[in-house]
Parts: structure tokens; C-alpha cells; sequence
């Protein structure tokens, strides 16, 4: 430690109120971009909902030659797409949680390790291999499979027919997307649980089953709930690999073999070449979206918060 | 002692075959998980591989329907875009880290921004986009290779912000408050004493913050489109990048060749990223444990 001015030119107590109000200040830039997404969507929107009113929250319709604009289609695709996809990953999410807590440490590691870079893949990879290769799977194999050998076509939520797009292969996608978070958050959940709880669990003879599901579930419940929502904020808003594989029409579902949207991408589809009220309207619809995740995630960080688990991201 | 009713006791083998059947079933779980990675990794460098070569490499894409083209372009392009979003978002990020790590710890304004930095790290990108292209791209009258770098720092600042506290929490009390009695003020401790030593961790979180917004798209489809030029008006025009020519080639051809190019730049995206996530979480692991 030699180099240290022993007189520096500017006044320290002067340089540190400086430096501090630098630090302070890009601390409040976080706030001034919250603030500034809100209001910047507002403004953009605000067109749209003098036109439509709040009557645009229900609409259904989709013309953009006659300009007759509705949300419902891409709302409801959005709400039905992170709800599969939810059902889907939560289970595995936490029974993966719970296995990779306990695994032999070589084993756990490497597999978390898989686990994080299944995270760490691009949004647009997963929409290419979605298009070029699970389409042509689920349309192949797996649509066919589940109406016609499994008989779930009689079913009115299942098609009788899909062509590999749409709500379902969506779904699929976005699980996979969403399990490692969800698994990463629900691992931390876990290892916070005191040891004792569980060793004494163990002690009165309870088996790992009932000790996660008794103890550990009851104990970290906020923290899993928590970790619910850091997936299911992801899932809201994913739209690269949504884009791909969900076929771009704007109807209401009719099964979930059809093709449909979502806001995400109905913005990323149309905005580029969109103008006058169509613009509107799409960010009318990225305001929805952001009102949306910004309710998810405060629940997310409310949940958390209550443990202290932390997010899954590192 | 109240004897537990006879109807509620579970036998022994029922409750350890459900304790088997859970086991099973997370095995299950994972080995699907880690298969669905593994045929992901494997489709891309199956697909891409054959067309990766030094004229891939260093020749510009080409306009549509003329299909011999590179990706040059978009390669420099992302390599621009995402050096501008680390100048752009990095020095905020970690000042405001300083702050609530050193100055803000339990105040009302630490508070608030810890809270809305988690709450913004969840927010979809593409609502990112839209509020890039409504304070930049109309103003500035088209898209740039600028307006995406804002909009990939605005993705990157509040991940950063609290990796960064995070990181700086970390640092032992005992040597801010060695640094303080020595006579050094707070600003100097901070920068000198406690980043410092805190300074590997602080890498990590900004390297793995740019891993993660390299490989993003949906900012980036309306703030910089698309161009089949080189990269030279960054401030200006639409700027080529690779995961927009890979949604590009996807979605909008119909030409088996650009396919293949697509799955090339997919292929290119991907080593990127994964390269710069996995080698860093190995250096930084050698250096935790090297401690």
C-alpha cells in the first residue's frame, strides 16, 4: 500500500459527498425507469384507450383494415399458455428441487450445473428448435398419440386434429423454459429449512417423502410460492420461442391444438411495421403485459421476501 | 399416550413405496429436463456445424433471395451492440450496488430501489423494447444499433445492481471499518477497500448479465431491425445482429440455404453464450475455492 495520495487536489469530505451522490442517484435511476416504462406506455397508449375504451380489454376482434381492435384473444392466450405451462413444471420443478438438495454431491453439482445452463440458452434457440423440430414432433407423434390412442380427441379442450402449432407446443416450451428457475428458487427454499426440523423428522421415523412434503413444504411454503411466480412471471412475458411455435392468429382458443398469440407476440409480430392507432394498440397491449408481470413479481418478491430465500438467479 | 386410530396408520411398505415412487419420479424429472437441454444443444450443432467456415464467418449476409451470404455483419453487429449496452448500463449498475451495499443499507431510499430492481429483473423484454423504441427510436426518427444497446443496458442494470450489492455484502465489516479508522473516507473505502476485495464476484455478475442479454431478441426486433450491411452507422440506421438474422432466416424464408444459415448463426449465438456463461462460472469457482 504505497500508492496512496497522501494530499489529493480535491477536498475528500467534498469528493465523498460527491461520489456519494453519484452512487445515490444511479440507485434512483431504478426507479426513474420503472416510473419511466409506466408513464412512456401510458402515453403511447393513450390513443388507443380514447378510442376503445375499457371496452378493449374485452374485445375480440382483429382488423387492421377496418381498425377495429380488441385484446381478449391475446389476454386469454397469454393467461392459458402460463397456466399449461405451470401445470407442467411445477410437479418436476419440485421434485427435482427435492432430489438435487439431497443428492450425492458430485451428482447434484453437475446436475444443477445442467440445470443453470438450461437457463442460460437463448430464447431464440428455443423458438428455432421448437419450429423445425418439436412442430413437426407433436404434429407427427404426439397429437395423434393423445387424441387417438388415448381417446382425449372426444374431449372438447383437445383437438381432434392439430397441425404441431399452437397453445399446447407453446406450453411445452415455455415449462422447459421455466422449470430451472423455478427448481433454482425452490433449492434454495429448501436448503434454508433448519436441519433440525428435518433430522427430526428423519428421527421419528417420517420417510424423505413425508419429511419434504410434512416439514419442509409447510415450513418454506412462501419461499416455493415465491418461486411459482419468478416462473410464472418468466412465462408471461417469454416471446421469442412463443412467436415460433404458436401459429400468429388472433382468436379466442378453441382447443389446444389451435393456433393462437399471445401479447408478447402479437407485439413482437406486428409492431415493427405498425403505425397510427395500430401502434396504439400495441402498446396499450405491452401496458397490459407490463401491468401484468409488475403484479406477478410483487408477489414474487413479497413471497420471497418473507423467507428471505432470495431470487434463483445468480 | 393416545394410541393414533387404526384407520389413520399407514402401513410401513405403503409409505416407503410412495417414498420410491417420488424418488423414481424425480430422477424422472431430471433426466427430462437434462435430455430436452441435450437434444436442444444437439439439434443446433448438428444443423449448423455443416455450414460454419471461414466465408461463413467473414463474409456479409447477402440481400433476400441471394442465398451464398455470410454473417459477418451480424456477428460485428452483436459484438457492437452488446460493448455499447456494457458502456451504457455497467458504470450505473455498479455505482448504484455501492450504494445500497455501503450507503443505503435500511434506508426508506434503499429500500425502494432493492425492491424495484427485483421487480424490474422479471419484466419481458419485449416491453423493454417498446419503451426503447417510444424514448429513442421515434425521437431519433428509426432504429439504431444504439437504441438496442439501451435497450440490453436497461435489461442488464437491475441484474447487475444486485448482484453487485450482493457481492459487496459479502466483504467482512471488520475491513470497511479498518479502512474507516485508517483515516480513509467512505468513498475511498469503498472504491478501494471493499470493491477490491470483492472484485471476482463483481466480474461474475457482469459477465453473466452480458451472457444472458447477448443471446436476447425481442428487444432488439423493432429498436434495430435488421440490415444486410456492415455495422457502420451504429448511431443511425438499422444495424445487422445475429439473433434477429436467426428469427429472420427462421420465420420469414422460405429457402432451405438460409435455414441452414440460420442454424449456423443459431449455432454461433449459442457458443457465445454458453462459452461466456460456463467459462465463467469455472474461473469464478476456482477462485472461491482458491480462498
Amino acid at each position: 500500500m504505497t500508492n496512496i495520495p497522501r494530499k489529493s487536489i480535491i477536498d475528500p469530505a467534498c469528493s465523498d459527498r460527491l461520489f456519494r451522490i453519484a452512487a445515490a442517484g444511479s440507485a434512483f435511476l431504478v426507479l426513474v425507469l420503472l416510473a419511466g416504462l409506466l408513464v412512456q406506455l401510458g402515453i403511447g397508449s393513450a390513443p388507443a384507450w380514447r378510442e376503445f375504451g375499457f371496452g378493449f380489454l374485452i374485445g375480440t376482434g382483429w382488423d387492421p383494415v377496418a381498425n377495429v381492435y380488441g385484446a381478449l384473444p391475446a389476454i386469454v392466450g397469454t393467461l392459458l399458455t402460463t397456466a399449461i405451462a405451470l401445470i407442467l413444471a411445477i410437479p418436476p420443478a419440485f421434485v427435482t428441487a427435492l432430489w438435487l438438495v439431497d443428492a450425492p454431491p458430485g451428482i447434484g453439482e453437475i446436475l444443477s450445473q445442467a440445470l443453470d445452463l438450461l437457463a442460460a440458452i437463448p430464447s431464440v434457440i428455443y423458438g428455432m428448435w421448437g419450429l423445425f423440430v418439436l412442430v413437426p414432433v407433436m404434429q407427427d407423434y404426439v397429437q395423434p398419440f393423445l387424441s387417438e390412442t388415448l381417446k382425449l380427441g372426444k374431449i372438447p379442450i383437445f383437438g381432434e386434429y392439430g397441425n404441431g402449432f399452437g397453445y399446447l407446443t407453446a406450453s411445452l416450451i415455455l415449462a422447459l423454459m421455466i422449470l430451472p428457475y423455478m427448481s433454482a428458487v425452490m433449492r434454495n427454499v429448501f436448503r434454508m429449512t433448519p436441519s433440525i426440523l428435518r433430522e427430526s423428522a428423519f428421527g421419528v421415523g417420517c420417510t424423505r417423502w413425508e419429511t419434504a412434503k410434512d416439514i419442509v413444504m409447510r415450513y418454506g411454503i412462501r419461499g416455493l410460492l415465491g418461486g411459482v411466480f419468478i416462473g410464472l412471471g418468466r412465462a408471461l412475458g417469454e416471446t421469442m420461442a412463443v412467436l415460433f411455435v404458436i401459429g400468429n392468429v388472433v382468436e379466442l382458443p378453441e382447443n389446444l391444438y389451435a393456433s393462437g398469440t399471445t401479447i408478447a407476440a402479437t407485439l413482437a409480430n406486428n409492431f415493427a411495421e405498425a403505425n397510427g392507432i395500430m401502434r396504439s394498440v400495441l402498446f396499450a397491449l405491452g401496458l397490459i403485459l407490463l401491468l401484468l408481470s409488475l403484479g406477478v413479481q410483487v408477489l414474487a418478491q413479497y413471497y420471497l421476501a418473507m423467507t428471505g430465500a432470495g431470487r434463483g438467479e445468480k | 399416550m393416545t394410541a393414533i386410530a387404526p384407520g389413520k396408520r399407514r402401513g410401513l411398505f405403503g409409505r416407503k413405496l410412495i417414498d420410491r415412487i417420488i424418488g423414481l419420479l424425480s430422477v424422472l424429472a431430471l433426466f427430462l429436463a437434462v435430455a430436452g437441454m441435450i437434444w436442444i444443444l444437439w439439434v443446433v450443432f448438428a444443423r449448423g456445424a455443416s455450414i460454419i467456415s471461414w466465408t461463413f464467418l467473414t463474409q456479409p449476409s447477402k440481400p433476400y433471395g441471394t442465398l451464398n451470404g455470410g454473417i459477418a455483419n451480424a456477428l460485428l453487429g452483436t459484438v457492437e451492440i452488446t460493448l455499447g449496452a456494457i458502456l451504457i448500463g455497467i458504470p450505473p449498475a455498479l455505482l448504484g450496488g455501492i450504494y445500497l451495499a455501503v450507503f443505503g443499507k435500511g434506508t426508506k431510499l434503499g429500500n425502494a430501489v432493492r425492491f424495484s430492481a427485483n421487480v424490474m429483473m422479471g419484466m419481458p423484454s419485449v416491453v423493454v423494447g417498446l419503451f426503447v423504441y417510444a424514448i429513442m427510436v421515434i425521437p431519433m426518427g428509426g432504429p439504431s444499433g444504439f437504441a438496442g444497446s439501451v435497450a440490453l443496458a436497461v435489461l442488464m442494470f437491475p441484474v447487475v445492481l444486485r448482484t453487485t450489492e450482493d457481492m459487496l455484502l459479502m466483504v467482512p465489516d471488520a475491513l470497511r471499518e479498518s479502512a474507516l479508522a485508517l483515516g480513509c473516507s467512505r468513498a475511498g473505502t469503498a472504491v478501494r477497500v471493499i470493491c477490491r476485495s470483492a472484485r471476482s464476484g463483481l466480474v461474475t455478475g457482469i459477465m453473466l448479465a452480458v451472457a444472458r442479454v447477448s443471446g436476447e431478441t425481442a428487444p432488439l426486433l423493432f429498436t434495430v431491425m435488421w440490415s444486410d450491411s456492415w455495422p457502420m452507422h451504429y448511431f443511425t440506421e438499422p444495424t445487422a445482429n445475429l439473433p434477429v438474422l436467426v428469427t429472420e432466416y427462421a420465420t420469414n424464408s422460405p429457402f432451405e440455404e438460409q435455414h441452414t444459415a440460420g442454424w449456423g448463426a443459431a449455432l454461433v449465438v449459442t457458443l457465445l453464450v454458453l462459452l461466456l456463461n460456463i467459462s465463467t462460472r469455472i474461473i469464478f469457482k476456482e477462485k472461491h475455492n482458491g480462498r
